[in-house]
Parts: C-alpha cells; structure tokens; sequence
C-alpha cells in the first residue's frame, strides 16, 4: 500500500490486511518492508544484516570500517514471540560510502558501491546476510506466519508512506530466513507470489552482470532485474516491465511502427531476462516514492488493486484490501503483463 | 437465519451454513464476509445464501443446487466444478469463473476475469450458463464443451469486450458476446458465424431472467448486434497427434 | 509410387518421387504356415487392427500388424506366428530404425508421435540394481507359512503422537484416546491399482478391478474419465479422481468413494494432461465426461485453478469441504527432478496421501517424446521424499504410494523399503486381464477388450474371468511378499517400511546409492 501524498502509513494496517489472507500461507516465512520509516537518517543507507553470532558481527562490522562511513548502528528492536523461533542476531546500520570506499582515480556511484558491498557481503560471510540495503526505509522478514513476524520485528510501532507485506509457502526451496520475502537491493523490494521456471536462465544472466543470487529463492531474481534494466541500463521503469513479462510475439506482430520495433527489440536484447511462470509482485520502487503491481502475461496468479482518495492497495485477494478499507472508490484487477504503478506526486523518478 | 462472519476462518463458518441448512433453513444471511472461501461448496439442498460483503475463492465450488446471492465483489474461482444451482453476483468476479461447469447459472453484473468458463460441459438437461454484465478477459470459454456464455459490456468501459484467445479448443456450446470480436482474438478451432433466429431465441430466454435478476433492461441489452463464436470443427486438434 | 512395378511418378512441379506412408517398411511380419492354416478365418475376426482379410486367401497386410498376439493366440491350428520384419536396414548405431522410422512418419505428418504403454527405453531399472537381505544365524527368519504374517496397511494422515487421558482405573481400562485420528483407509494388503480412466479402459476393466478390489480388500482408482453408474455400488473400495478435466466430477461421485484424488500429473507424461482421441468417446463416454461424442478428450496440462502450490491447498481443502472432511485426499503427481520439494508443499497443504508416479508409467496415449525423456524413475523419487519429509518432521502427514512400473513382488518390497507405504499397479493389472503390450491403446481397437469403447471388443473381456485373474495375481504377489517378510524377520510389514538398511545396491555409483540411501552390496 502506499499514500500518494506521503502521509505515514501506521504498521497496524499492513498487519491487518495480511491476516485477511491467512489461507495462503504455511508458515515458513513471512516479511514487510516500510519507506520512510528512519526519517533521522534518511540520506543514510540503511543496512539490515542478519548475522548468525558474534563472530559474524565482528567480522562484518571489521569490512563495513573499512568500506564505509558507519554514521549510526543499533539492534534492529524486536520482541520475543513463540512462532518466530531460531532468531539470528538483527542489526541495522546507516552508512555511506566514503573516500575510504572509493577508489582515488574515480568517484563510482554511491548505489553500485553499496550493491557491490551487499554481494560480497552475502557471498562471502557466510554467518552473515543483507536483507535490506536502501535509504529511508528497511526490510524486516523471519521464518514465521506474518503476524508473529510482525510482532517480533515490533512494525506496529513504524510508520511508513509505503508498505509491503508478503506470507510465504514454499515450494521448491526450503523455507529459512533469508528466503522470506520481501526481497531487496537498495531502494528495490520485491514481495512475488508464484514460481520463475527461467530462474535458472535469470539467474545466469544476472551473474554476469555482478549480481550473485545468494538466497536460495527464485523470487530474488526480480530484485536485480529492475535494478539492472532500471537504475543501470537506464531503462524507464515500463520498458522494464516489457522486458520481464513481455507480450507474446503473435501480439508484437501485430503492433506496428515505433512501438512494434521496440518490442521486438526488447526480446531480442533481453531474452535472458524474460521471466517465465506463474508470477505477480509487486515492487516498491528505488529512488521514485512509488509503487508497482505485475504480473505474467497469462494472468495466472490473482493481483488486484483499489484507490480510496490518496491511497493506493495492491493485493493477491480483495479481501485483504477490504479488511483495511472497506469503502474503496474504485477496485479492479491487473491486467496480464500491464504494470500498474501508483507514486508521490512531485517525488523524484 | 442470520450469520455474522467477522472473525469467523472458513472452516468454522462452513461449518455453521452447514448445521443452518441441517435444521432446515431456507434462507441464510452472511453479512461482515471478508475473505472466507468456500461458502456454499458442495450444498446440495434448495437454500438461498445472501452474502453481505466479499466473499473469498471458490465461491459455490462443487455445489449441487443452492442459490448464492452476492452484495459485493467475489474473488477467484466462483461455481468451480458447480453442478447444478444459481450464483448472482451484484459486483465484479475475479479469474476462473465456472470452471468445468456442468450445470446451473452464474450471473454476473460487472465484469470477470481470465479463463471465464474454462471447460464448462453440458449433457442432456445438464446446461450450465455464463452471463457476464461486463467485460471478460483473455481465455474466455477456453476448451469449452458444452453450455453457454455470454457477455454483454454493459459498463461502458473502452475496454474490449473480451479478450484474446477466446474459446481455443472450444468442441462444443456456444459464445455469444454483444458487440463486435475481431477474428484475432480467437483461438484455435473457432469462428464467427452469423446469428439465427434459434440463436435470438436463446439469447432473449436465457437474458430475460438475468436482466431481472439485476434490473436491466431487457430491451436495451436485445436491441445490439451479437457475435456468435462456435467451434468450426469437433476436433481441433485431430491433426496435432499421429498414431505410431 | 508403383514400387512394385518400379515406376516412379514425377509430381508436376519437376522431377522426384513422391514418397507416401506405404514407402515405411512395416516392423511386424504376419507368417501364416499354409501347411495348418484351414481358412477358418478365425484370424481375420479376431484381428481388431484389420492385419488380416480374406479374399480367395488369406492376406496379411503387415503395416497395421501390432504384434497383439490374439490371432496367435486363436489360431486353432497353431498356424501363425509373428515375427519381427528381418529386411535388412543398414544397421547405424546413431539413426536406428526406430529413428529412422519416427523421421518417417514426422515427414508425413508434421504430427505428434503418439504411443501408449510406458516407456520402452533401454533405461537402468533401479530395482534391478537392488538386493534384499534375508536373515542367517544372527537374526531368526519366521515360517511365511505357518506364523502369522501381517500385510494391512492404513493410508491416510497420522497424528505425529497421541494425546491419551488417564481415566479412574474402572473406566475404558484407565486410557482414552483424545486425539482425533483423520480419515484413513484400511487395505488388507499395501498393493492398490492406479487410476486408469474409463474412456481409456472400458468399462469391463473398471467392473473388473472394482470386483478385484473388493474381494482384496483394496483399492482401485477412477482415473479421469469419471465413474460409471454401475460402478457406484463398489464405492468403498474406489477412489475417485479430480484432474484438470474435472471429468465427471459431482458431488455424489465424491462422496460415493472412500476417498478423492487430486491428479496433478502421471509418470507417462509429466506436465500435461490426460488425452483421450476422439476415436474412443463413444456415446456412453461423452455421457460420463459431458463432452460430444468424437470430439478428442484432452485435459488441459495443468488445473486452471492450480497456478501454485497455494492453490493445490485451496482445491484440497474445496473438496474436504464439499465432503465434510470425511474422505482423505490424495494428490497424484508426476516423480520430477525437484520432486521431494514438491511433496513436502503437497503434505503441508492438507493432503492425506501422495501418490507418485515414476516416469515408467503407463498410459493409453502420450507423445512419445514425453513419455520416453520426462520424469525421474519411481525409486529414487520415493527414497527422496521420504528423506525430506522426514527431514522436515513431516512424514506422518501422509502416505506415500509409489507408481510406475511395479512388476512384481519384489518390487513392492523394495519400494516399501525405499519408503513407500504402497504401491499401486497398472500396466500389471491390464497383463493379468490379457493385455500384450502392444502399446496401440489410443486406436481404441485393443483386440483384447481392455482399452477400447467398441462393444464387439469389450464384449471380448469376460468380466468375472479378469477380476479373478487380477485378484490372483495380487493374492500371489502377497504371498511372495509374505515370504519375503519372513526371510527378514519381521510378521509386520510395517517393519520393511523406509528400512533402508534391508536393501544393497548392486554396481551403482556412490551419488546414486546416497539419494537411494542404501549401502552397496558387501558392506
């Protein structure tokens, strides 16, 4: 969900609208992510890292030193819940990448250094993991059903302009937490219901661009994807949106002029980064306060949205919208493929 | 009698319909429903059940002969594999309505979703019936083999009718949409062919009970051009398999 | 083309022959031994696929030949015998006849190879590379014979422990049981038959099994086609089927039968759906299944309303429902590579019981590039699902029934030892009935009466006559399992059950042995 004009968004709603769709989930992973939620360190990149003891933490924090500027850190609050069982140590730090981080003969984007930093981060400590890496906002996940993980990370006491929820089932990989959802990289979250047969084609794709796909889950896949098409390649976030759940060609064919021709493109060049399988998500977007629901060309998992004066709700079933706003003044579904996409007005794209 | 569903899992609501329709309730209200999935499945006695609020997936799935009353949007998988029965939805239907269909009505005064009436069947006097008020999305009646649909685009959206890929691998009954479908939007076996006078017939028998249900008029929804989408043959995918 | 007559005829756009179908030499010769034949024809009227007609002589016509073995069979003379056509093809290792014969036919068409039968890929049979222990000096073996053997098995959802009250020491003997146990079906024996639709079989078959089932006090399966109502009577030993066709499905169908099946897929063919060709949906079929009557029966690759594995526990639980939660549920699936994954969603979701299907199945018609190159084999499916179930303390949330060519009783035990709490049987069931495995089901013109809708074929298939067959065979199967049992020492068959350490691997390499989980022989 996110308010169109920015007003803060109390963690009591995304609880309630994710409890409405109890039925969905098994279990074995639930997560949230909130914008706007360190508004004291907001030109800080926040970093959630889950780390397995202290041996980890201490071999962690020796790499951030010597990496990065650590303006702030603390324990990630949380409060102990029976469904939420086996917990690592949760931290946050709100860092930047200083001259200590850079290389003298080139000043490198601030994003590719911290991304680069969260891989070799997840690649390379193993009693360590990322799980949120953008500024001003921050992603809390566990093993557990949505509403024990949602009073173990304390969300009822955030607030955020934008929320995403997500209660996982699992199928072809095993449920642990950094395979919750929402997934991120910098300012991008994904939560996705479904399954990615290209996963080991994306994956592969993705490698080769730097991005390692460490979490065991398909779902990451998505993550990177717009942050590469996005924030890399420059491409305007619908083009994005082309490129992982494409027309099919039959419909392409038939599409003339400009259009047809970028089309064409789009799959000629990015073939590798055609998501196929069943899939909605929905993304929270960096660097543009806004949001997206998609999902794959033949509609073959359920996303629906509504709009009540400035707030926008994206959801797998309406009933969880209607548990949080049960007078929309429009609902409807997402068409296949066609990315429907709510942001602040005036905020940065 | 009258049920309140907040706070109630699907489990212990269906529970509850089932022990009203034991005592022998004839009529059964649900008001404050969010989300509780399959109300009415596999009811097989003559009770009506109005629904006040958003009923959850597989809405009536595998029921018999209910009558199932809808004040609000459904979500997924209305009359899935419903026998026989009525659902009349005063709002929106979401994906896989009447899927495998055999008999019974769904009437829908808004619009549904993709894969509307996949496999609906039909047999002898087991007829089941599809009218959408709406729009309907792609997959429409995909590999249909008996019964009817139809839909209407009453709401004035300029949004196409219905989508693509209608009835591929359709083998049997009927597709009526009101308004033009271009021959692209078909799928595979399937074609346009001009209305009979047995078609209007149908068409007015089976959209006089519908606009009454949800007080259209019936007049307004005859006086328009209809496209009739029939298999053009039984058996379209003859050629696809060779015996060895 | 002539080819007799060696002209060749040009097409009118230029030069070169036409090549027609008749050009394929056929695989099967018709030897009639002139010196017995007494033209009695019999031949000519058992031969269902036409191979055989008499003008003035009898006449073989080799191509439909299928190698069924019925006119054999009723030769009164003993007079014929089929044999494999010795014309000399250049032997090529690389473009065998079969693929060279495949090629042909693909040219002509532009079609789908279409088959029946599971595969008859030269594939290592796993089970042949496993040996069962038996019981010398330091463990006693018991008498099959003479001791009590027990071979019941309860498919269905087990509590993970029992909750018992103490009562006052006069009441109940001083204990009640307080946990609910969910539905379960009880089998005098772990052996079932797998679902195999009416429509694909006829009718006779599906009376056959039902019958056979009773008397054994197992069961059998509706497949996809629907159920007969004559075969309503038999519905405790029946367990319907609910696949993407949702053939028959109706809510008396569901709570006529003891339990209900989810069919995600078969071994034959993982990944699409059932297909029956039009050729067999005579009137009495497209009754059951609601479609026209010719018109190709094929289920759509997945359930519409199955997009993930959420959704399975929505269907689940919409039919547990529907039922009031008194049949357990079962969901049939495909053995795939990520099959231990897939179970463990499926055991979460609510099932009762998951039956999986090895890529050896059967089926009365498949693409035979599916059938021959998809899936994973039976045995290292089962091994791994129970690995992960247990691993995940799960394994008591359903039964596991294995699938896909069982061949005998050896078989079933080291299937239960590999994990299974059952086996179900098809191809097995249809060779009791009379079945050659000539693999041309899909023409609807098994000569045997076994997967065919014609009346003068079904009439062949004596109903009495093949439940008896199949009972035996499963009753001889128990018996050898029996002694099988009492050479391990055990009387429980529940002992033999995911007991790895019964079973050797015989020159198996060290990975494959791991997933099994067995030791190789000698250690």
């Amino acid at each position: 969900m996110i308010n169109e004009e920015g007003k803060p968004i109390p963690g009591a709603e995304p609880i309630k609208a994710m409890e409405a769709m109890a039925p969905r989930y098994n279990g074995l992973g639930a997560g949230y992510a909130g914008y706007g939620i360190y508004p004291k360190y907001k030109d800080f990149y926040a970093l959630h890292i889950m780390l397995n003891d202290k041996e980890s933490k201490i071999a962690v924090e020796d790499f951030l030193k010597s990496n990065v500027n650590v303006e702030y850190d603390e324990p990630i609050p949380t409060k102990e819940v029976s469904g939420v069982q086996d917990s690592p140590i949760v931290w946050r730090y709100f860092v930047n990448p200083g001259p200590a981080g850079q290389s003298s003969d080139q000043a490198l984007d601030p994003d590719d250094l911290i991304v680069d930093l969260v891989s070799r981060i997840n690649s390379g400590f193993e009693g360590a993991l990322v799980f949120s890496s953008g500024k001003n906002m921050g992603v809390f996940k566990a093993v557990g059903y949505p509403w024990d993980v949602a009073k173990f990370y304390r969300i009822d006491e955030y607030e955020a302009y934008l929320w995403l929820g997500h209660g996982r089932y699992p199928t072809n990989t095993p449920g642990w937490w950094g395979g919750s959802h929402p997934f991120n990289i910098i300012g991008w979250s994904v939560v996705h219901n479904g399954e990615i047969s290209s996963y080991g084609t994306n994956k592969r794709y993705l490698e080769q661009w730097g991005y390692k796909c460490a979490l065991l889950t398909d779902s990451e896949v998505f993550a990177y994807l717009f942050d590469l098409l996005v924030r890399r390649h420059g491409l305007p976030i619908e083009v994005a949106c082309k490129v992982i759940s494409p027309p099919l060609w039959k419909t392409i064919d038939r599409t003339h002029g400009d259009e047809g021709k970028l089309l064409q493109a789009i799959r000629m060049t990015y073939a590798d980064a055609l998501v196929s399988g069943p899939s909605s998500i929905i993304v929270a977007i960096n660097g543009m306060k806004g949001i997206l629901g998609l999902t794959d060309r033949l509609k073959l998992r359920p996303l629906v949205a509504a709009r009540k004066s400035e707030m926008v709700y994206i959801a797998s079933e309406e009933c969880a919208i209607r548990s949080v706003c049960p007078n929309s003044d429009e609902a409807w579904t997402l068409k296949a493929g066609i990315p429907l996409i709510a942001k602040m007005e005036g905020g940065p794209s | 009698m009258r049920i309140t569903a907040k706070g109630l899992s699907f489990r212990a609501l269906n529970q509850l319909i089932r022990e009203c329709v034991q005592k022998g309730a004839r009529e059964i209200e649900i008001v404050e429903v969010n989300g509780q999935r399959y109300i009415g499945a596999g009811i097989d006695s003559h009770v009506i059940i109005v629904i006040q609020g958003t009923p959850g997936n597989d809405l009536g799935a595998f029921a018999q002969s209910p009558k199932i009353i809808v004040y609000g949007n459904a979500e997924d998988g209305v009359g899935n594999t419903m026998d026989n029965g009525e659902i009349f939805i005063h709002g929106n239907a979401g994906d896989i309505v009447g899927y495998s269909m055999r008999g019974g009505k769904i009437y829908i005064k808004g619009n549904a979703g993709y894969r509307v009436g996949i496999h609906m069947k039909e047999y002898r006097d087991h007829f089941p019936i599809i009218v959408i008020g709406g729009t309907a999305r792609d997959f429409l009646g995909e590999y249909m083999a008996g019964g009817r649909i139809i839909v209407l685009g009453l709401n004035g959206s300029d949004e196409e009718i219905v989508g693509e890929y209608v009835g591929t691998g359709m083998h049997g009954g009927k597709i009526f949409v009101r308004g033009k479908v271009c021959e692209d939007q078909l799928g595979t076996g399937v074609g346009i062919r001009p209305m009979t006078n047995e078609d209007w017939a149908e068409i007015k028998g089976l959209l006089t009970e519908y606009c009454a249900v949800f007080k259209t008029s019936l007049t307004d929804v005859l006086e328009n051009s209809y496209t009739k989408i029939v298999p053009t043959t039984y058996r379209p995918y003859e050629k696809t398999y060779i015996l060895t | 083309m002539d080819i007799k007559s060696g002209h060749t005829a040009h097409s009118k756009n230029g030069g070169g022959t036409i090549l027609s179908h008749t050009t394929i030499p056929p695989e099967f010769l018709v030897q009639i031994d002139p010196q017995k034949c007494t033209q009695c024809k019999r031949c000519v009227v058992e031969c269902s696929f036409g191979a055989l007609q008499f003008e003035d002589k009898l006449i073989a016509i080799n191509e439909k030949c299928s190698a069924c073995q019925r006119c054999v069979t009723f030769c009164p003379q003993s007079a014929i015998a089929i044999i494999k056509n010795p014309q000399a093809f250049p032997e090529h290792a690389t473009w065998t006849e079969k693929i060279q014969r495949d090629i042909w036919k693909q040219a002509e068409t532009g079609a789908i190879l279409l088959v029946g039968n599971g595969t008859n890929l030269p594939y290592p049979t796993l089970f042949d590379h496993m040996l069962i222990d038996a019981c010398q000096v330091t463990r006693p073996s018991i008498d099959p014979l003479r001791e009590p053997m027990e071979l019941r098995t309860y498919i269905g959802k087990k509590p993970p422990k029992l909750q018992i009250k103490v009562e006052g020491p006069k009441q109940n003997g001083g204990f009640k049981l307080e946990t609910p146990i969910s539905p379960n079906i009880k089998l005098d024996a772990p052996i079932m038959f797998a679902a195999m639709s009416y429509g694909a079989v006829s009718l006779e078959v599906h009376k056959a099994l039902a019958s056979a089932a009773k008397n054994l006090g197992t069961l059998m399966n509706s497949g996809e086609g629907g159920l007969h109502k004559d075969l309503y009577p038999y519905g405790d030993n029946i367990i319907v089927q609910v696949a993407s066709g949702r053939f028959g499905v109706h809510k008396e169908y569901l709570e006529t039968a003891a339990g209900i099946e989810i069919k995600i897929g078969q071994g034959a063919k993982p990944g699409i759906g059932g297909h029956l060709p039009g050729e067999k949906v005579t009137a009495e079929i497209a009754e059951t299944r609601m479609i026209p009557v010719g018109t190709d029966a094929l289920s759509p690759a997945p359930h519409h309303d199955i997009y993930s594995i959420e959704d399975l526990s929505q269907l689940v639980y919409a039919l547990k429902e529907t039922t009031n939660y008194k049949k357990p549920v079962f969901v049939k699936i495909a053995a795939v590579h990520d099959v231990a994954a897939i179970a463990s969603g499926i055991a979460r979701a609510g099932a009762d019981a998951i039956v999986i299907d090895g890529f050896r199945g059967g089926t009365g018609a498949a693409p035979q590039a599916i059938r021959d190159h998809l899936g994973i084999p039976i045995e290292v499916a089962i091994a791994a699902v129970d690995d992960r179930l247990r691993g995940e303390g799960i394994r008591s949330e359903v039964s596991l029934i294995a699938s896909g060519g069982i061949r005998c009783s050896a078989d079933v035990a080291k299937a239960i030892a590999l994990g299974a709490d059952a086996v179900a049987i098809g191809t097995a069931a249809l060779i009791a009935m009379g079945c050659r495995v000539c693999g041309r089901c899909y023409t609807g013109l098994c000569p045997w009466g076994i997967t065919t809708q014609k009346p003068e074929l079904r009439w062949r298939l004596n109903v009495e006559q093949a439940a008896k067959r199949v009972t035996n065979l499963v009753r001889a199967w128990s018996r050898e399992l029996e002694e099988i049992l009492g050479a391990l020492g055990m009387n429980s068959i529940e002992s033999l059950k995911g007991n790895r350490e019964r079973l050797r691997g015989f020159s198996l390499d060290h990975i494959t042995l791991e997933v099994l989980g067995i030791k190789p022989i000698g250690k």
